[in-house]
């Protein structure tokens, strides 16, 4: 593989959902690059279209009511997009491989763990039967669970062995890049670095990229190299850690941090984000962010704001970025 | 990150308020959108209509005889023929439309009130009560519901009321569980406590706060149960239980007429085709009405 | 699981001892003197009482409820026919093969109809398939099947002459029949597959399988089926115990000589020992069938499974 090609090079993607009550854009013009062994962190509210990035890069939007209607997706220099399904589900599980958000509705009730984790090697790797289960064998104690748990089923695990379960299905065939989608919200505080952790240290291992989706900041500080803030399907703000954490451009990006309680200044209030994500059927002319921006003139109101390119990588797409904020 | 939802929380159970209070309009509108059974609603207000105004549409009496016309193939005289009486079809079935949908409602009315008084005391009362009732309930869902029927019918003997009696006490178990059941889950929220608080007594509590609560599946089960009741009722009426002839049944015609059906098929088609056509309407209706009650369900 | 099995086996002895009280309780205050009815109108008052003293009719109805039931269990004894004088319990062993039969044809012939076309429903969701498949599917379960029967006979015995239209002699004979009672039972499971289905494909764990690359197909037959199957057992189960009640109607259509004929037949004659142990045998059937559904539901559901082995 080329180094200087990115690992993935997403391209102005636009994805919509149709619906009765009307169209969703739920992705407006994505861009992002990934560079192989980064970790990427992709942070936004709820509904900002974080997922929907996702599953389109594996091309796994439900279709109907979902569609990529423009842009390209760049995996390793070759465009997904026009990907045939045959094509594609070589790339799955295989190259890219995807942790969701629940682990307890993740696995299939009805199918033993080792026929889960077997399943994907058995897909991707010329093994037989006993040669895949005993792969599937050694992942799961690589995931820190005993191998004679390999025929029990989903139900007879906690939420976070759950988890740890998925990941060995992700990472059992040395994909080169991981999304993993809120992997750990939906367990418990004291499970959730565990977790981490153990994606952490297995990513490094296998050399991995990563793509993290999350809204807790936190996190992001800690193990992300780089980092994408996305609002009303749109990248407001990408950049490494340090510049967007310490050379914040983007009014957005400000007010998720502001909301943070910060353990050394006791506030008397948090300081939310004044009103609501948009309405994805209707968006707001002009910048989708400028019914909620502290800063917003006229222009703001009629024309969408371009990216800004700011110091190395980062930009943020306002047209006050240069100004630094205040 | 607990700000971003805070902050999102509030209007969203403002969202909820509005809901509640529009959900009969958001649950008529919906029904409007839903094409297939607006189609089943045309139906059967049709054959409501024709059930009431049945002296002034059918264009015959349904027992007026004419030996001589017996056996008429379908003509401009007599749209869908004459049974081996010389009677005309049309008009019986007219007529019929009358007697189906009047045992459809009774009997499931009868289902609903012996059936749902059952499940909500079941329910609201739980332990011994609930144990007793769902024991018998169980002792009527070891016998198929058509079976039941019919051995009511055979104790009681023919005729219309008895009809009604056995096919509304054949679909009792059914509504004692699904009232059984929705009771269950509204009893436990906390209004149904704040009466209770407030000194409400039970048959109040039950009638007032929680059953209304609880109408959803009810509405959608007793849509879909006239339909079964209509079909049983026509099943007993066809093995000669039930509605005993003249009275224009359309179960009953299809036994009458099954003797001739070598020479004349068009006796034992149409009234088929009405209480299919009943049927298929009310299943259209039923479903529809369980998609506007409970969007979540709609696939 | 033989634990459960066997807790499930005693738990339906209190069920049948309720049916048993039910229906008697019902043929009991039947109006109609059964001495009268054996004897004719000719018979003497004298006559019909001696009868009814021997029948022990005159006794208290628990007494005449504890003696049924002792026979019941103890003999297999339901009585005797009035019209033959024949034991019930054997003119129902004789009838009752012919009906299992029957409705075991058409549970096969609805399963092997419903659960593809209710797969296919699921996966192409408001196509035309679909759509047609939907309410060719409302209309089977719109349309009663004794009409049916009769269309049925008109259409493919006396118009085309294909098949017979009356008696049960081989499987010429089967197809009329069990695609009657198949037809309504066969709409019933294709609307519940596509449901089941659709509540399935949705499910994360679906998702998970296509993202591991795995084929459309695989997905639907191996991860989707297996999950939607648990609750279509359910209703397959359900299915045939209406299988058995649909019998009644459809036997006497195509005069079929099953438990379904005997007991309208009975009735008709008022030949109530005979009905009495028809529904009871109706009904031990059913349970017994329902008993088997909910293990085979055990085993299809490891969830279940394993409760019961925690339980054991």
């Amino acid at each position: 593989m080329n180094n200087a090609t990115p690992l993935l090079h997403v391209k102005n993607l636009h994805v919509r959902y149709t619906t009765d009550e009307g169209t969703v854009h739920a992705v407006n013009g994505v861009d992002l690059v990934m560079k192989k062994g980064e970790t990427l962190g992709l942070v936004g509210e709820t509904g900002a279209g974080k997922t929907t990035t996702a599953l389109s890069i594996l091309r796994l939007i439900p279709d109907p009511p979902g569609e990529i209607t423009s842009g390209e997706i760049l995996f390793d220099g070759h465009d997904l997009v026009p990907y045939s399904a045959m094509k594609m589900r070589k790339v799955r599980g295989n190259h890219i491989s995807m942790i969701f958000q629940d682990p307890m509705t993740a696995l299939n009730p009805v199918l033993t763990i080792g026929d889960q984790i077997s399943e994907v090697i058995r897909l991707h790797d010329r093994l037989s039967r006993s040669e895949a289960y005993g792969k599937a064998t050694r992942m799961l104690e690589l995931v820190g669970i005993p191998a004679d748990r390999m025929g029990e089923y989903p139900h007879q695990f906690s939420g976070g062995m759950k988890q740890r379960v998925v990941i060995a299905i992700a990472l059992v065939c040395n994909p080169l890049l991981l999304i993993a989608d809120e992997p750990t919200t939906a367990l418990d505080v004291t499970i959730q670095a565990q977790v981490l952790e153990l994606m952490q240290n297995l990513r490094t291992e296998l050399g991995t990229s990563m793509m993290l989706i999350t809204h807790d900041l936190g996190v992001v500080a800690k193990i992300c190299d780089t980092v994408a803030i996305m609002y009303a399907g749109e990248i407001v703000e990408y950049g490494t850690l340090q510049e967007v954490y310490n050379n914040t451009r983007h009014p957005y990006t400000k007010g998720l941090f502001g909301s943070i309680p910060k353990i050394d200044v006791r506030e008397r209030r948090l300081k939310p984000i004044p009103g609501l994500m948009p309405d994805p059927t209707h968006l707001p002319q002009g910048c989708s962010f400028h019914p909620r921006c502290p800063f917003c003139t006229d222009q703001c109101r009629h024309k969408k704001p371009e990216n800004v390119l700011l110091y190395g990588d980062h930009f943020a797409k306002c047209y006050y970025a240069e100004d630094g904020l205040q | 990150m607990n700000e971003l939802r805070a902050h999102e929380a509030l209007p969203e159970s403002d969202r909820m308020v509005r809901r509640k209070k529009s959900q009969l309009r958001e649950t008529w509108r919906r029904m409007l959108k839903n094409k297939a059974s607006l189609v089943g609603l045309t139906i059967i207000v049709l054959f409501a209509f024709m059930a009431i105004f049945a002296d002034h549409i059918a264009p015959y009496h349904y027992d007026e005889q004419k030996l001589e016309d017996a056996f008429l193939k379908p003509s401009r005289d007599h749209w869908l023929g004459t049974d081996n009486f010389g009677r005309d079809i049309l008009s019986r079935i007219i007529y019929g439309a009358r007697i189906s949908l009047q045992i459809g409602l009774i009997s499931v009315g009868i289902g609903v009130a012996v059936g749902g008084s059952l499940g909500a005391f079941a329910a609201y009362y739980g332990g011994y009560t609930d144990n007793a009732i769902m024991r018998f309930i169980d002792v009527l869902l070891a016998i198929p519901n058509i079976v039941l029927a019919i051995s009511i019918s055979a104790a009681l003997g023919p005729g219309l009321v008895n009809a009604m009696i056995a096919v509304g006490i054949g679909t009792v178990p059914i509504y004692a569980r699904v009232v059984r059941a929705s009771v269950m889950t509204v009893k436990e929220q906390e209004f149904v406590e704040a009466a209770r608080c407030i000194g409400a007594k039970t048959p109040r509590i039950l009638l007032r706060h929680i059953l209304p609560n609880a109408m959803a599946p009810i509405i959608v089960q007793a849509t879909l149960g006239v339909a079964t009741a209509i079909l049983a009722a026509a099943g007993l009426s066809f093995i000669g239980l039930g509605i005993q002839p003249p009275t224009p049944e359309w179960g009953a015609m299809l036994s009458a007429g099954r003797q001739y059906i070598r020479d004349h098929w068009h006796i034992v088609t149409f009234p088929g085709l009405a209480i299919m056509l009943t049927i298929f309407a009310l299943n259209l209706l039923g479903d529809g009405l369980r998609d506007a009650l409970d969007p979540r369900l709609k696939r | 699981m033989h634990r459960y099995v066997l807790r499930r086996v005693v738990m339906m002895i209190p069920v049948l001892l309720g049916v048993s009280l039910v229906i008697f309780t019902m043929m009991y205050f039947t109006p109609g003197d059964p001495a009268r009815l054996i004897l004719g109108d000719t018979a003497s008052e004298a006559e019909v009482e001696a009868l009814r003293e021997e029948m022990g009719l005159n006794d208290t109805f628990i007494v005449q409820y504890s003696r049924y039931l002792k026979k019941a269990i103890a003999h297999g004894d339901l009585g005797t026919s009035y019209v033959t004088g024949r034991p019930v319990i054997t003119e129902i062993v004789a009838r009752f093969p012919t009906t299992m039969l029957l409705a075991m044809l058409s549970v096969i012939v609805s399963v092997l109809i419903g659960i593809p076309t209710g797969i296919i429903s699921a996966t192409k969701q408001y196509s035309i398939f679909d759509n047609m498949a939907m309410i060719f599917a409302l209309l089977g379960v719109s349309m009663p099947n004794f009409w049916q029967g009769l269309i049925l006979i008109i259409v493919f015995s006396l118009h085309l002459g294909w098949l017979p239209a009356s008696g049960f002699y081989g499987p010429s004979y089967w197809i009329l029949p069990a695609l009657t009672i198949g037809t309504g039972t066969a709409a019933t499971i294709t609307r519940m597959t596509r449901s089941s289905m659709l509540e399935v494909i949705r499910q994360d764990y679906i998702r998970t399988a296509r993202a591991k690359g795995q084929s459309e197909i695989v997905v639907i037959l191996k991860h989707a089926l297996k999950n939607a199957l648990i609750p279509i057992i359910t209703v397959i189960g359900l299915q045939f115990g209406r299988g058995l009640g649909g019998a009644i109607l459809t036997e006497s259509i195509f005069s079929i000589p099953g438990l379904g004929k005997l007991m309208v037949d009975s009735i008709k004659a008022r030949n109530y020992p005979v009905v009495q142990g028809g529904v009871l045998f109706i009904a031990v059937m059913f349970s017994f069938i329902n008993l088997l559904v909910d293990i085979l539901y055990a085993y299809a559901d490891p969830r279940i499974k394993s409760q019961y082995r925690r339980r054991s």
